[in-house]
């Protein structure tokens, strides 16, 4: 079973996680801008952060035999102070390099006029830069932030096939697929999206652009839940290769639309998939 | 252009495609788009070209020690792998050695290994020089990765008093000693070269040496 995370913090992870990652079948991650639990105050704050998305992180991630790329962005909770609000003019010079495969994750968190005018920005950014964007729903009064979403994506020049709208859960999923967009599930150990309710998800509303990611972060997360879908899809019925269009081929996919992707670091499965034609990332 | 670096871009040209080669032309040509495709020569040329293209791109335009020193901090670790290669190659004088400073003090092994390149073994201080090799034997970094290790290491006592200490404290711990090790104290006993920076003089300000004699005083 191979494995593309597509949304998962590194930043906040030990090194004995690659290892078990590894193990699971996780060959490839893309790795989101976040916050990082203590709020920055700083632009240079971000700017050392883009870098280690940008150098230590991919890094890490090769001594496992993962491919690392990462997605550049003013998150939705920080662009709510002022003091990171020239983050956004130093985007640019983050959203030309070879590893940055999205702009993300943007969106709302509070649903204030500040994350409006973020959310537009960088929207356009990714627009201008010819990257898709990440866009993450808010965890509080999510369906009426999944509302607001469409409707300034809509708004914006970016075709919404190139949008991923992640965190959905059941009250979200039929707006977004009306939409069209590319739909992200997060499933953590206890909250939010688990196996057994994302595996009746893919049974009501198919296996199209759709993403399964673990959010691992800081918080109580694990970079195993994504391993845990595909077994419990097969369990259910599902078949290998539905499997692998989950969990591989979509990520692929979607991130490929950057042009950007080199998975030339991941290193074969052992047994089923051989070669490395396998991990030739969509152009 | 040198006769080498001729030869590289002839090189270069032969193994892109097609698209890439016109992406490269264009980029050789437009010295304000530098940055940009300094940025994007990964995905223009695919992974396994793309330090030598930024290499090339970089003798091509030959950015002062400022625009170089921008390039650098704000580049991906492949980004700043092919600033330190690079460095050899343009007429900074000692200009490069802030960055090559950044690059020892990373943990990034490649970008350590990278430091002690060409550049870094002519212009690197005896005391710091010491200290990169010995970082390479904590972190290890094949001592192969140092480039003119043999002449810098002929002579050095302290290096051999360094070495012996490090081999001394992995033995007490029970731990093994790097192979690298005795063969870089087995360097220290051949006589040195006059002309590899010594203790008390500091590096040289001419220009970059050429490729026959790494350490040549002559311009």
């Amino acid at each position: 079973m191979r494995i593309f995370d597509p949304h998962i913090h590194m930043t906040s992870r030990t090194t004995d996680d690659y290892q078990a990652m590894y193990a699971a079948g996780v060959r490839a991650v893309v790795e989101p801008a976040f916050w990082l639990g203590q709020p920055r105050t700083h632009p240079a704050s971000f700017f050392d952060y883009f870098d280690a998305l940008l150098g230590w992180e991919p890094f890490r991630a090769a001594q496992y035999g993962i491919a690392h790329h990462c997605t550049i962005a003013l998150n939705p909770k920080e662009a709510g102070d002022p003091r990171c609000l020239p983050v956004l003019d130093e985007l640019p010079r983050y959203l030309v390099k070879d590893g940055v495969v999205a702009v993300g994750e943007i969106g709302y968190d509070s649903m204030t006029p500040a994350e409006d005018t973020a959310l537009a920005t960088q929207l356009q950014l990714a627009a201008d830069h010819e990257l898709p964007a990440l866009v993450h729903t808010p965890h509080r009064d999510k369906a009426a932030g999944l509302t607001r979403t469409l409707d300034l994506v809509r708004e914006s020049s970016l075709p919404i096939e190139r949008v991923l709208i992640d965190h959905l859960n059941e009250t979200t999923v039929d707006a977004a697929t009306d939409s069209g967009c590319w739909r992200g599930f997060s499933i953590y150990p206890d909250t939010k999206m688990d196996p057994a309710r994302m595996v009746a998800l893919l049974r009501s509303h198919g296996t199209e652009r759709v993403l399964v990611n673990s959010a691992a972060d800081w918080g109580r997360s694990d970079p195993l839940t994504p391993r845990q879908v595909g077994e419990a899809m097969l369990a259910a019925g599902f078949t290998e290769d539905e499997v692998d269009l989950v969990l591989w081929r979509n990520p692929v996919e979607f991130y490929g639309l950057s042009g950007r992707l080199d998975l030339s670091v991941a290193e074969p499965l052992s047994g089923t998939h051989e070669g490395n034609s396998i991990l030739r990332g969509g152009e | 252009m040198t006769e080498h670096q001729s030869d590289r871009l002839h090189a270069l040209r032969t193994a892109l495609e097609d698209r890439a080669r016109d992406w490269l032309e264009r980029a050789l040509s437009e010295p304000d788009t530098l940055e940009l495709s300094f940025a994007a020569a990964g995905r223009a040329c695919g992974p396994a070209h793309a330090t030598g293209v930024r290499v090339a791109l970089l003798a091509a335009h030959g950015p002062d020690g400022e625009r170089l020193g921008r390039l650098y901090q704000h580049g991906t670790a492949a980004e700043r792998l092919a600033v330190l290669r690079a460095l050899p190659e343009l007429p900074l004088g000692t200009d490069g050695l802030p960055l090559v400073h950044d690059a020892l003090r990373t943990n990034d092994p490649r970008l350590v290994a990278e430091a002690l390149g060409r550049y870094g073994a002519r212009y690197l201080t005896p005391h710091d020089w010491r200290q990169a090799v010995l970082k390479c034997l904590f972190t290890g970094i094949p001592l192969t990765e140092v480039y003119g290790l043999a002449r810098r290491c002929a002579g050095d006592a302290e290096l051999a008093r360094m070495l012996r200490d490090f081999a001394d404290e992995r033995t007490a711990a029970g731990r093994p000693v790097p192979d690298d090790l005795h063969h870089a104290l087995e360097l220290t006993t051949a006589t040195r070269d006059p002309a590899v920076p010594g203790e008390h003089q500091p590096p040289s300000q001419r220009s970059p040496f050429n490729q026959q004699s790494p350490f040549s005083q002559e311009a």
